[in-house]
This record gives C-alpha cells, structure tokens and sequence, in this order.
C-alpha cells in the first residue's frame, strides 16, 4: 500500500521587543535567573497587564509579512491550565479572534515553488523556563514568563518532511528578514511542534496523529519526521492501530520518545481576558505598520537580479540570511562591481565563516576593505591569485589592502615596455620556440610565458602579458 | 432550563484541582444548578441585533510603550517565593 504523509506545524517565536508583553521588565536572553520580573508577569494578586504597543506592531507585521488577513478588532483570551511555569495559572492568549488569519508563504521544494497556507497568527504570553534538576523536583526561572510570543499555525499542508523543513526554513527567513524575531532556535526565540500522520494515497480523512514537540534544530525536524513518517507506515502496514501521542525526538538514540498520550481534547476554559480591552487595528495604523517592513527576501532577489543584473541562484545565495545580503549590499554601496561583489561575499567570505568562529560582525574584512581589494583587482594592480593572499591577510590582521600590496611589494608588474622587452629576450634565446610557434604549435606559448614569470618571480600581469605575446610574435 | 450533573462538578473540581467529597459534589450541583438557572433570566431578554460583548468597559487600544523599567531585585523575589535552589523557584516535580 502507498501511504501519503500529512504535516502541519505550529511555530512560537518570540518578538524582538525591548520589554515583556504586558509590563515593563527586559526580556533580553541570558540574563541570570529571575531577575527580570515583577508582580505583573509573576502573576501577583491585584495587578494590572498593559500591553506592549511594539509587540501589537510587530504580530501585525508578521501577519502582514505572511500575507495574511489582519483583524479589524482583536482581543485577549484566558488559557486556564495549572504547570508551574506559568504562575498566573493561565495564559493570555488569543482565542477566536487572532491578529492575523488566512495567509501563505510559497517555498521551492526540489526546485519547485509551492504554496503553503497558514491558518492565523496570534499574540500571546511565552511560560518560564523548567529546569529538572531531581527525582522529586524542579526549579524555575520566571525570566521568560510574559515574553511577547506568535504562534504561527499553518494549514496541514505539507507531504513529506522535507515540505515541513522548506516551509520552515521560509517562515524563519521572513521572520527575520522583518526584523520580527531573533530566530534562535538554541536561544529558543524559534520553536516548533509538528503534527504528522499518513493515509492511503486518495484517502480523504487524516490519519491519527501524532505530536513531535521540542525539536530544536530543522536537521532534528527532519530527522524526527522521517523517523515518524517511517514508524506511522510500518505500523499501519502490520495492521497496528496508531495512537494520538506527543513525543520528542531523542537526538542521541535517533529516535521519537513517547512523553504522553493524548486522552481527549485538553480542556483550558478560554474566556475572554477582563483585565484587557479591546484592539481595534484601523486602516491607518495598518499602513503605518506595513510602511514599516523592511525589504522581504522575494523582493531584494528580484532586485538584484534587475539592479545587478545577477542569475536567479546568486540571488538567492545571497539572500540566505539577512547578514549576507546586507554585507554585500554594503560592499556595492562602497563602489563595489555588484558581480565581484557577489563572488567575494557568497565565496571566499562566506568560506571563512563557515570554518571559523567569525561573523560578518566580527569580519575584519569591512565592506570598505574588500571594496578595495576588488578594485585592486580590477584596474590590474594585483592579481586574483595575490588577492587570495591579501584577502588572507586582512582576515587575520585586518590589514590595508592597498598598503599591505605596497608594503609587501605584491603589486604585478604591467609595464609594457618591459614584459615586451622580456617576451622578445625569450623569443631570442630560443629561435627553434618561435618558429614552432609560427608553425601553429600554441603549446608552445607556455614556455615563454612561464620564462617571463620566472624573471619577474610571477609578478607580471598574466592578462597583459598574454595580449602582449601575440603582440610581439606577429611582429616575427 | 439548565442542567448540570455530578459528573460535570467532578470534571470542573479536577481541571481547578480541587479535591471534592462526596457530599460535597451532591451539594455543588443543587448550587450550581440554582445559579444557572439564575442567569437563564437573561435569554429572556431580545438581543436581536445587540453586538456581542467581550468586556464591561467600552474602551479600546489601552497600550504601553515599549520601554524597560526596574524588575524585582531577586532577594525579594526569592522572599515570596514558596521555595528556592540556586537562584531559581524550586517545585515538586510534575508528571503529565
């Protein structure tokens, strides 16, 4: 039997506000434990949420970015469940009426583009962080209590894992790129749960699903998933009945983990929120906020191949993570060829950041810098061969590129009186080489241009030189 | 005509975590079964037409600027807590 895989997945990320959602504490990562609270976010009696206008802006702006509907009138809502990192004993939540609804994002799986369709978008408070420390017990920190977080809930459109990970990877992009969230999955300002299940190809109804919460990395996703996808077919094939289960993936065993089965839907009593009012979302401040998204991935790969006049895939290489575009937009700010540009930024940098600790924060090569050694290249000062070692050097020391070349005496040489003087000594030390060469043996090019290198120790402009080769023979 | 069983009492004890006897859950849903059928009185009214209403206040957009103020200093977050290891609030473990 052909079974098809169905996929939805649930996402949390936390906004990249200065404060909490509904009072005035950091929510900055990484400080030491519960030092940013205060009777507000832990859930005190008698106290008052206000709600944070910036985290409203940017869950309208996700809505926006993820073409969805915005709400005209919008509210908060009670979530009622007892867990200890949650001390208020609720949630605030929305309910029945997200900030944004109906929306899709288009990611390329296998070189194809499909659309998939997100369900809403909506503002909630993010719990504290457990720690399990004991048999008997646990700790907590309530520094991430009240966090502004969207839960961004897609349609069950994805069939196959890797459709899950496309999708994601497209989500975490726009995120970022909107300057909406961190996306950190280590830091978990990104999270995601996926639900999975299979059916018989043409079958209309899900099969049962089952819940893989806390994976941390879109590797574990896709790991997790094809794990689940495999087990969800064997045991239906075996004639076994799948259960509704949350597990999590084990990354050291390679495997999912059941942690509980689902009995009945969770009962959390949503009402309406009495300590908040109503959020109206009216036309004006709607277009003040969609004034406000920076420029999405879609939008600068189009502009650099129209501006630039790049291929498809150098656009979209470089648009991999914001930092990437960004640095090599600064580059072409700088006076930059667009296509060296791109070249230097998607190769060689981007080679040094992947096999050192360097980030393009960190980079000693500054736009500025790696504009000049570009045009060092260009007007023939040095070569691409020399550059390599410039470029080296900058790394490292974070030298001048063209006091460094003047320093280290590795300009080439492009004096044509001399290398046509140096060509024509080769041709005259070695008559037998000029007659072969006139006889139509190319090859034989070789030798007199590796002569010439010789006596200049490999510093004369290799594309000069080469002009003026057949120069000089067709005088012969 | 509202109606509520012991059942129901039992499931809405357990989701608030409370322990209830008996006597108790028999007692609460003759209660319970009189305050519903107190607020029943309000579909005798005619909403035809009345906007539905999630809040008593008529207000809208009450927001804050996002701007950091002081937290709790941790000694006294440590004070109101039930139990403390190490910086952090300690609690039974729990099991779902």
């Amino acid at each position: 039997m052909n079974f098809e895989t169905v996929i939805g997945i649930e996402v949390h990320a936390e906004l990249k506000t200065n404060t909490k959602i509904f009072c005035g504490c950091s929510r900055e990562y990484g400080a030491e434990t519960n030092t940013q609270t205060c009777p507000i976010c832990l859930g005190h009696p008698g106290v008052l949420p206000t709600l944070n206008e910036k985290a409203v802006e940017l869950a309208v702006r996700a809505a926006m970015a993820l073409n969805c509907q915005v709400a005209d009138e919008t509210k908060f809502d009670r979530k009622n469940y007892f867990y200890p990192d949650t001390p208020k004993a609720y949630q605030i939540s929305q309910f029945d009426k997200p900030i944004g609804f109906d929306g899709y994002i288009d990611a390329e799986v296998d070189g194809v583009t499909k659309r998939f369709r997100i369900e809403r978008v909506h503002l909630e408070e993010d719990a504290g962080k457990m720690n399990h420390t004991g048999e008997n017990h646990s700790v907590v920190d309530f520094n991430r209590t009240g966090s502004p977080l969207i839960e961004i809930v897609s349609e069950a459109d994805m069939r196959s894992p890797k459709e899950a990970v496309a999708y994601l990877e497209r989500l975490k992009e726009v995120l970022q790129y909107a300057d909406i969230s961190d996306v950190k999955m280590e830091e978990g300002s990104l999270r995601c749960d996926c639900n999975i299940s299979v059916r018989p190809y043409g079958q209309e109804k899900f099969g049962t699903k089952t819940e893989l919460k806390n994976l941390n990395s879109f590797g574990n996703v896709l790991k997790g998933l094809e794990y689940e996808e495999d087990r969800h077919r064997k045991l239906l094939l075996s004639g076994g009945v799948m259960r509704q289960e949350t597990l999590r993936f084990d990354e050291a065993g390679k495997k999912t983990v059941l942690m509980r089965v689902k009995e009945g839907a969770s009962d959390y009593r949503y009402f309406p929120e009495p300590d908040l009012v109503k959020l109206v979302l009216d036309n004006d401040w709607k277009e003040a906020i969609r004034a406000g998204i920076p420029e999405l991935p879609d939008a600068r790969r189009v502009r650099y191949q129209e501006a630039f006049g790049l291929s498809p895939y150098d656009a979209k290489i470089l648009t991999t993570t914001r930092e990437t575009a960004e640095y090599f937009e600064a580059v072409v700010a700088e006076g930059a060829d667009a296509k060296a540009a791109a070249n230097w930024t998607m190769g060689e940098v981007q080679g040094h950041l992947n096999k050192s600790d360097d980030t393009f924060e960190t980079l000693k090569l500054t736009p500025v810098k790696l504009t000049a050694l570009i045009g060092l290249i260009s007007d023939g000062t040095i070569s691409s061969k020399i550059a390599k070692q410039v470029f080296q050097a900058i790394i490292d020391e974070g030298v001048d590129p063209a006091a460094y070349v003047e320093e280290k005496g590795l300009a080439q040489i492009s004096d044509e009186g001399l290398l046509r003087g140096l060509i024509n000594e080769s041709f005259d030390a070695h008559p037998e080489v000029v007659e072969e060469l006139k006889g139509g043996r190319d090859r034989k090019k070789g030798f007199v241009i590796g002569q010439v290198m010789k006596k200049t120790k490999g510093m004369a402009n290799p594309t000069l030189l080469d002009e003026l080769f057949y120069d000089e023979l067709a005088k012969r | 005509m509202a109606t509520i069983n012991e059942e129901q009492v039992r499931h809405v004890a357990h989701l608030a975590r409370l322990a209830v006897t008996d006597g108790e859950v028999k007692q609460f849903t003759e209660q319970l079964e009189k305050i519903l059928e107190f607020a029943e009185q309000l579909n005798e009214l005619d909403t035809t037409g009345v906007e539905p209403t999630t809040h008593v206040l008529d207000l809208k957009n009450v927001l804050r600027k996002d701007e950091v103020k002081p937290s709790l200093p941790r000694s006294e977050v440590e004070r109101l807590a039930p139990d403390w290891e190490d910086g952090q609030v300690r609690v039974p473990a729990v099991f779902e």
